[in-house]
């Protein structure tokens, strides 16, 4: 286990000394303490590492990840594991708002809330929040699957592309062309293998699927109104 | 029994300045079909521009140097502030950002090869890098757009530089629209997106607002990069001077001015025509905000925006940039409304010079 302590030692020497980890490496555990709130913190990972940072941070944690594991033992500022292409990044408390924005791969987890902006334009990652979402969550979601323990607020999914969105509570209302669709058993299989993975124990069956209506995929005068 | 010499004297016809025949032919159009018309190409309207300046050659109180004997260094150095690798250009002309979907993969590699013969960069564009341009481009900037399409670490770290692309000059403040007509599967696939369907580019960053969120998102491009490559920060010109002071607080290297006459793929006519400030009345600002802030030089100003000619390189140069950017200008040497396929154009109604709806076109393109 290697201890690094951000408050002494700095920004650029964590993330180049994260970032220098290549895929044999035999330092595959790492601890960040006093985090203190800071921004950009192991970013633009690139091995099989795992990183737990002991306390709550700013903006970006975690963002660009690859195959990295970087868990955070508090609450993460605005953009976690924005665009995250694979790996696990989980989170024990609550994120701000876009966590997840335009991943393309790999699992966030979030076990508290989420706020607004959850899984932004996202294009392939897969989000597991435990609580509930903010507002405008999945906007422009391109791919990959959002499941929500909780509650969604307004305009979920709104001009949605090919995302899966699963939710269990209620949806204060959904986006432009975002409709809920039917669950099938191939859905109810990929929530099952996301809610394992992201150490849930809600029950697939409780959850209600929203998807694209498809109905803004090609610029068309009758669809003014829904813009 | 009238004579015609009885007739009255009659008035000319006059056309109406306002209701111009191309005016009334967009209204018609729009009653027709009741949606903004979407086109390419930049503002077509007379604005001041780089021909209203004219230079003061030598004289007695000035000293010539010998044309083609006497050396011109025109070299220019981009990221000199915060990169550990700042650019070097030969010359301070580069090749604007260039969407691939918009161009294809051979006119990517052309322009990466004439870039990289004449000594200057060229610059990926909304839908990631393609190996055609980071082969053939000794130095190549990365766009991180709104869209994010394509966007990956480790086409990142393959950059000489990085720009973040605030706006446009065609359309500041709008994000773009290509048309299903130029998604093909390989457009679809580095877009993560179905074929065929019109894909807008968004028209603001997913995860950050305004100027404090900007300052944090360089910090973390510049970690995952290591401060090894300059960060740009583009902007359309609508309120320069602002602007590139907050581009500065946010920590820019470079910041790139993009005029109102700035080409573009896509976006809406009225936004095109409507929206910004010409390119020549922006670099003045651009300029002075720097000033203020004593980092002209040392933050290097990028201007593009109807860049014709090397006259018109050196009046943006004279008047305090450190560089342009070309587009249009690059798509006209490759061949784009070529008049010696007018007959093509004709079959499309159109004609050359005037040819902007490029998704419009299935065969051949730039
Ligand atoms: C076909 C085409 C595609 C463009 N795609 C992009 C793009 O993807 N990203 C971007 O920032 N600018 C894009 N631009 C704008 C150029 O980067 C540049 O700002 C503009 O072309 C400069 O003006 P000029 O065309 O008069 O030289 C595009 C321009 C054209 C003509």
């Amino acid at each position: 286990m290697q201890t690094y302590d951000l408050e002494a030692d700095g920004l650029r020497g964590l993330n180049s000394a994260l970032q220098a980890q290549q895929n044999a490496t035999n330092q595959t555990s790492w601890e960040v303490v006093n985090p203190k709130g800071s921004h950009a913190i192991a970013v633009g990972l690139d091995a099989p590492i795992e990183v737990t940072i002991k306390g709550s941070t700013g903006y970006y944690c975690a963002g660009m990840n690859q195959q990295a594991t970087v868990k955070v033992e508090g609450s993460v500022g605005p953009g976690v594991a924005e665009n995250m292409m694979s790996g696990q990044v989980i989170v024990d408390g609550d994120a701000s708002q876009y966590a997840g924005a335009t991943g393309h791969g790999g699992l966030l987890v979030i076990k508290g809330n989420a706020s607004s902006r959850c899984g932004i334009s996202m294009k392939g990652i897969d989000i597991v929040v435990h609580g509930n979402i903010g507002h405008m969550s999945a906007f422009m979601a391109q791919d990959g699957n959002l499941v929500v323990c909780g509650d969604a607020g307004d305009a979920l999914g709104d001009s949605l592309y090919e995302a899966r969105l699963f939710v269990r509570g209620s949806v204060k209302s959904l986006g432009a062309d975002c409709i809920e669709k039917e669950m099938r058993p191939e859905h109810i299989e990929i929530l099952k293998d996301l809610l394992d993975r992201a150490g849930s124990d809600a029950k697939p069956e409780e959850f209600k699927r929203y998807g694209s209506a498809r109905q803004l995929y090609n610029f068309d005068v009758d669809n003014a109104a829904a813009y | 029994m009238k004579d015609m010499d009885d007739q009255p004297p009659r008035t000319l016809p006059i056309q109406s300045a306002t209701f111009t025949n191309p005016i009334n032919a967009e209204i018609r159009r729009a009653a027709a079909t009741g949606i903004y018309d979407i086109r390419g190409g930049g503002a077509k309207r007379k604005v001041p521009h780089f021909d209203d300046l004219l230079f003061l050659g030598a004289s007695v109180s000035r000293y010539p140097l010998e044309g083609y004997r006497e050396r011109c260094d025109t070299s220019v150095t981009l990221g000199t502030r915060f990169a550990k690798k700042p650019i070097e250009l030969d010359i301070p002309i580069t090749i604007a950002g260039m969407s691939f979907g918009a161009l294809s993969g051979p006119a990517k590699e052309a322009l990466g090869r004439g870039a990289s013969a004449a000594g200057t960069s060229t610059t990926t564009g909304d839908g990631g890098m393609t190996p055609e341009e980071r082969g053939h481009s000794s130095k190549l900037v990365y766009q991180y757009l709104p869209s994010r399409y394509g966007m990956n670490p480790n086409d990142l770290r393959k950059a000489d530089a990085i720009e973040i692309v605030v706006g446009q000059g065609a359309k500041p403040g709008g994000g773009g629209m290509l048309l299903g007509q130029k998604i093909s599967d390989r457009v679809a696939e580095m877009r993560t997106l179905p074929k065929g369907i019109d894909q807008r580019s968004a028209c603001r960053h997913p995860d950050w607002t305004g100027p404090d969120d900007l300052e944090i998102k360089i910090l973390e491009l510049r970690e995952i990069t290591g401060w090894q490559v300059p960060i740009y920060v583009k902007v359309g010109a609508t309120r320069p001077y602002y602007d590139t002071a907050l581009a500065v607080k946010a920590g820019a290297d470079v910041v790139v001015m993009d005029g109102m006459q700035g080409g573009t793929a896509a976006t809406q006519d009225v936004f095109i025509e409507h929206v910004g400030l010409p390119t020549l009345s922006c670099i003045r600002p651009a300029v002075q905000a720097l000033q203020d802030l004593g980092v002209h030089r040392e933050v290097q100003l990028v201007i593009s925006g109807g860049i014709r000619t090397g006259a018109d390189a050196a009046k943006a140069l004279a008047l305090g940039a450190d560089a342009v950017a070309i587009g249009t200008a690059a798509l006209v040497a490759l061949g784009d409304n070529d008049p010696k396929w007018e007959a093509e154009y004709q079959k499309l109604g159109t004609t050359t010079g005037a040819y902007d709806d490029w998704h419009e076109v299935k065969t051949r393109r730039a």
